[in-house]
């Protein structure tokens, strides 16, 4: 352990309420600590510079799924392992589940949550693709009241979010389809369990008459934030499912991409493999 | 012959010491406490090379709490300020300048943990910073001197017939240069010590080792006291591979000098990153093959060029290199073979002792090329290998005469049919064809030699003792350590065996340099081929002293035989034998020539590896692996199969998984979510057979395995991705990013 535990701080408040006085009292001092599965490792190396800390995991209005004609709704603190139980997201949202099976091993999928996921704000978690491409939505509570935010967009940049000091994420919120869609969720991590994204692939899509009716497309670990690839889908939205349309849309990620080099992999790499992994997806919708 | 009939050798009997692992009471260094006992830490360089300028103090830390010691320290209490093992050229802590990063500068102690952490930040080291040589190439091209006059450790020249007249006489001569990377232990517990040291006890050590006496021997010149002033005592060990070889001698001196100067118990453990970043690992290699063949496929000669990248100091490079230039032309027959090694220094941390040791990178580098040689010469290469295995009665490399019953031709055809290898060669070449994920299969056929290379166990003398106690018991006294391997089990099977009792009536000492004799290190592959041997020859002397006084008949029950000890104590006192180490007849060797025997006996194997290469994605994965070796005789079943497993396993994240990241000199990934080991998802089924030829030298005719299964995985798996892809790859690490490189103009992922 190469912190220096004396100088961290660690409260437990009993409510919801008392959580969001406490985020608002002094603004930034204290930061919400859900599973800690991120938090720890950071403790663990003396690489954790914040040291005040507000644990919420025992806030019941952060937990649950419920479900709606509209809508599946998580709470922030919902773990990996109840996403894989819960069956309209097996159903409807299969690549969160996908992902969640995928995340770390048993241990991380019964502390890990959701909500740490997201605000932990890592490029390379493997979640986000799959919420962006299900359109998710973020509940972002603070003393001032409640707000709804598209979670496409909530990321600004490197480890940058709209989420203020004094706000907390409480839940999130997937709106449910009509349509069947059809799914392709592909993690390539650096081994095939308890690895970090080297390049994550999301993609849903409604096809008609070997027409692209609609389709959503998002990466993992290929920028400073999970991206959702717009300029790909709207050359895809409408067009046919064949060998041009194919290759156009290789053409068209290729240039919307602009991927990293980092200690795990080379920017060639993941740029080889997202576009390999959009022409798999497209070919196995014609299918 | 004993009367009860206890045969416990070739039986798996369970674990010695398993119960007291698997229910938590195994004392390791971090379960054991002394009262005073405080925390050290060391403050480390952060550059490759330079000069220390300053250390300051800096920070609130209330440094009048803290010892802190440096190589001054060293100077004040008259030691030596090395660390004893080959050459005496690193230096316990660096002094004035610093040759690798994360080279040793300042030591702190305090009873707060915590406290230290803060501390060791707060120390400030200014450098005036030199040239660094950051890898083997450079080091090779003298871009700058670092090291000696050429920056060269140790150079070896093995040479048989006439290499350079050789060439004319060639059909085909077939040219490749082949890497291997730098590999980390991954020992489960890491580096850690207790040290308690004072000027009227001396030095006494408690830690996680391999070798014991190698401890013994560095802290004697360390402090400059005499033999029976130091004392080490292995405490039970989580793993070390080679990677506790010579580690351990540094961090018990660093915990040792803490202790005299603050008089009292020191701990110092490492946690993950520092054990990686700053301990040994496998030498990175490069060796470039030349080949002679006729054009049916018959060796003519072996020109090999292997080099070793050291690291900043000398440490255990040369005799790295010298297993590692032995192994380099396999198991083969050729007139006519070159070997030129050489350990070069570079700038980064040393490199040091890894199971294998240094065999695995020429293995790799022959194996490859050999696959390159066979389709220069029109052959598959299996019908190339067996053109050319060597046989009972031909000369090795050094021109040793293999004197023992030797089949590779035989171990193949078993482990093609137990692979199904021919089938598959022809449907995979097929089936590739319409599929996205491409299949191959290959293999790799080698020897490993078990034992201290040439006279190196001449040299050693190895003794062990065997102690009768007044229960009747027998307690094997050897410095050999339990690291997980089973030394304790099949020492006790052997001593069972030899003496006709039961293995539980056997116990094996703790090795603790006041107690038990030097068996030697535990290193080679060589505690049950040699001090197993040492073992059956003691506790025969034990039951032969018996039988001399009379107490004993030959033909005895286990009653009787306790019954004996028990007498004899009373008798005559304590009754102990021992039994030192003497070659088997006909063996020599030159080690100026580097000619002759250099291991008293092989283990021989061939190893199948069947792998998928996904085009979309690059990944290679093993999807099938069959380890068939000749070992002698397996004392232990269970244990040796367990031994073979783990070195494969180990030997697919050499191939396809674990890379060292370098930045600067220094490893950038030292934490196990960079350096990327593989999980069970990644490994295949292991399918481990054996075969027995009893060796006569061995105890109940073992030899030895423990590094063997090393040296077959990387050249069998990127033999079998040849045969997926059609693409030659010539080093590992072989990470699916190189795999890219090479194959998008192949495989272009899935073509439009
Ligand atoms: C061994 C291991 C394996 C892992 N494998 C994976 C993997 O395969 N894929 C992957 O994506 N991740 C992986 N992770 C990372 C981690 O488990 C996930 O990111 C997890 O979802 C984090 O959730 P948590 O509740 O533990 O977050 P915490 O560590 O508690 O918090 C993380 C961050 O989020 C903030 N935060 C948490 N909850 C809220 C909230 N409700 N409102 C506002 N801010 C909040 C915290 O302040 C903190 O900054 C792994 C981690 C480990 C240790």
């Amino acid at each position: 352990m190469r912190a220096y535990i004396p100088s961290y701080q660690l409260v437990t408040p009993p409510s919801l309420g008392e959580a969001l006085d406490v985020l608002a009292a002094d603004g930034g001092v204290w930061r919400p600590f859900a599973g800690g599965t991120d938090l720890m490792v950071l403790l663990e190396a003396g690489k954790l510079p914040h040291k005040n800390y507000l644990n919420i995991w025992n806030l019941k209005e952060l937990r649950g799924i419920e479900v709606t004609a509209q809508h599946v709704t998580l709470g922030a603190l919902t773990t990996y392992t109840e996403v894989q139980q819960e069956k309209v997201l097996q159903e409807e949202f299969p690549m969160l589940c996908q992902a969640a099976s995928e995340t770390g091993g048993l241990a991380i999928q019964n502390r890990g949550t959701l909500g740490g996921n997201i605000v932990n704000a890592s490029p390379a978690a493997d979640s986000p693709p799959a919420l962006l491409t299900y359109d998710a939505e973020l509940e972002l509570i603070s003393l001032g009241g409640a707000r709804w935010v598209a979670y496409h967009g909530f990321h600004t940049g490197y480890k940058q979010m709209i989420i203020r000091p004094d706000e907390l994420l409480t839940r999130i919120r997937l709106p449910r389809s009509a349509d069947k869609l059809q799914h392709y969720y592909r993690k390539v991590g650096t081994r095939k369990a308890q690895a970090i994204s080297k390049v994550c692939f999301a993609g849903t899509a409604q096809v008609r008459d070997g027409k692209i009716e609609d389709l959503r497309i998002a990466l993992g670990s290929i920028a400073p934030v999970p991206l959702r690839c717009v300029k790909t889908e709207d050359a895809l939205r409408g067009s046919e499912l064949n060998q041009p349309a194919i290759a156009q849309a290789r053409a068209v990620l290729a240039n919307e991409i602009v991927p990293i080099d980092d200690i795990r992999s080379t920017s060639n790499y993941r740029h080889q493999v997202s576009l390999n992994l959009l022409e798999d997806f497209l070919r196995q919708l014609s299918a | 012959m004993s009367a009860s009939p206890n045969h416990p050798i070739g039986k798996s009997v369970p674990r010695k010491e398993g119960r007291k692992k698997v229910t938590g009471q195994a004392l390791y260094v971090d379960d054991i406490s002394f009262a005073e006992m405080i925390y050290g830490v060391t403050v480390r360089s952060s550059v490759p090379r330079g000069r220390i300028t300053n250390i300051s103090f800096a920070g609130d830390t209330p440094w009048d709490e803290f010892t802190i010691v440096t190589a001054k320290d060293i100077r004040d209490i008259g030691g030596e300020n090395y660390v004893a093992l080959i050459l005496n050229d690193q230096p316990y802590l660096a002094d004035e300048v610093v040759n690798h990063a994360e080279e040793a500068i300042v030591l702190l102690a305090h009873p707060n943990k915590y406290l230290l952490e803060e501390a060791r930040r707060n120390v400030r080291i200014e450098y005036e910073e030199l040239p660094a040589i950051l890898t083997l190439e450079d080091s090779v091209d003298k871009k700058e001197i670092i090291w000696g006059e050429d920056n060269v450790f140790k150079t070896f020249l093995v040479d048989k017939g006439n290499v350079d007249e050789a060439w004319t006489n060639a059909d085909l001569i077939v040219e490749g240069e082949y890497f291997t990377g730098a590999q980390e232990q991954l020992y489960i517990e890491n580096n850690g010590v207790i040290a308690i040291a004072n000027e009227h006890d001396g030095v006494t050590v408690w830690g996680s080792m391999q070798c014991p006496y190698y401890v013994h021997k560095a802290l004697i010149k360390l402090f400059a006291l005499p033999e029976d002033k130091v004392r080490v005592i292995q405490t039970e060990t989580g793993g070390g591979f080679g990677g506790k070889e010579e580690y351990p001698s540094i961090i018990a001196g660093h915990a040792a000098l803490l202790s005299l100067k603050c008089g009292k118990p020191v701990k110092i453990i490492y946690d993950r990153a520092e054990d990686m970043v700053a301990t040994t690992k496998r030498h990175p290699s490069r060796t470039r093959h030349k080949t002679a063949v006729t054009k049916d496929g018959k060796l003519v000669a072996m020109d090999i060029e292997f080099v070793i990248d050291g690291g900043a100091y000398c440490t255990l490079s040369p005799v790295v290199l010298s297993r590692g230039t032995i192994h380099a032309a396999g198991p083969y027959f050729s007139p006519n073979v070159r070997i030129r090694s050489s350990a070069v220094a570079t700038n980064i941390p040393p490199h040091g002792a890894f199971r294998g040791f240094g065999a695995p990178q020429g293995i790799f580098a022959l194996e490859r090329h050999l696959d390159k040689v066979a389709k220069a010469v029109g052959l598959t290469p299996d019908e190339f290998r067996r053109r050319n295995f060597i046989q009972q009665g031909e000369t090795t490399a050094t021109s040793q005469i293999i004197r023992e019953k030797v089949d590779m031709a035989g171990l193949l055809d078993r482990a093609f049919e137990l692979t199904g290898y021919h089938e598959k060669r022809q449907r995979f070449a097929k089936e590739n064809e319409q599929s996205r994920v491409k299949k191959g299969i290959g293999f790799a056929t080698f020897m490993h030699g078990a034992g201290f290379t040439g006279s190196g166990e001449v040299y050693l003398a190895s003794v062990v003792g065997a102690e009768a106690t007044s229960e009747g018991r027998v307690k094997i006294l050897a410095a050999s350590t339990e690291i997980g391997q089973g030394t304790n089990t099949i020492f006790a099977q052997i001593a069972s065996e030899a003496l006709g009792v039961d293995s539980d009536l056997i116990e094996v000492a703790q090795p603790d340099t006041a107690n038990v004799p030097n068996s030697g290190p535990t290193v080679a592959s060589r505690t049950c081929m040699v001090v197993g041997k040492l073992v059956e020859s003691a506790v025969l002397a034990l039951k032969q002293t018996l039988v001399g006084s009379g107490l004993l008949r030959e033909d005895y029950s286990q009653s009787e035989f306790q019954e004996a000890c028990r007498t004899h104590i009373e008798k005559f006192g304590p009754l102990k034998t021992f039994s030192t180490y003497q070659a088997p007849p006909n063996i020599h060797w030159n080690d100026e020539k580097y000619q002759g025997d250099a291991y008293g006996a092989y283990a021989w194997a061939v190893y199948v590896a069947e792998v998928s290469v996904d085009s979309l994605t690059y990944e290679a994965q093993v999807e099938d692996f069959v380890a068939l070796q000749e070992v002698g005789r397996v004392i232990n079943p269970v244990l040796a199969t367990g031994q073979i497993e783990g070195g494969v396993a180990q030997g697919i994240g050499f191939t396809l998984f674990e890379n060292v990241v370098w930045q600067n000199g220094r490893m950038a990934n030292n934490q196990m979510t960079n350096y990327i080991m593989p999980t069970p998802a990644d490994i295949p089924p292991i399918r481990v057979y054996f075969e027995e030829n009893p060796y006569a030298y061995g105890p109940g005719g073992a030899k030895g395995i423990g590094e063997l299964p090393m040296d077959g995985p990387a050249p069998a798996i990127l033999n079998a991705i040849e045969n997926a892809t059609g693409v030659s790859f010539d080093h590992v690490p072989l990470m699916p990013e190189a795999i890219m490189e090479n194959l998008t103009n192949v495989l272009h992922g899935i073509t439009l």
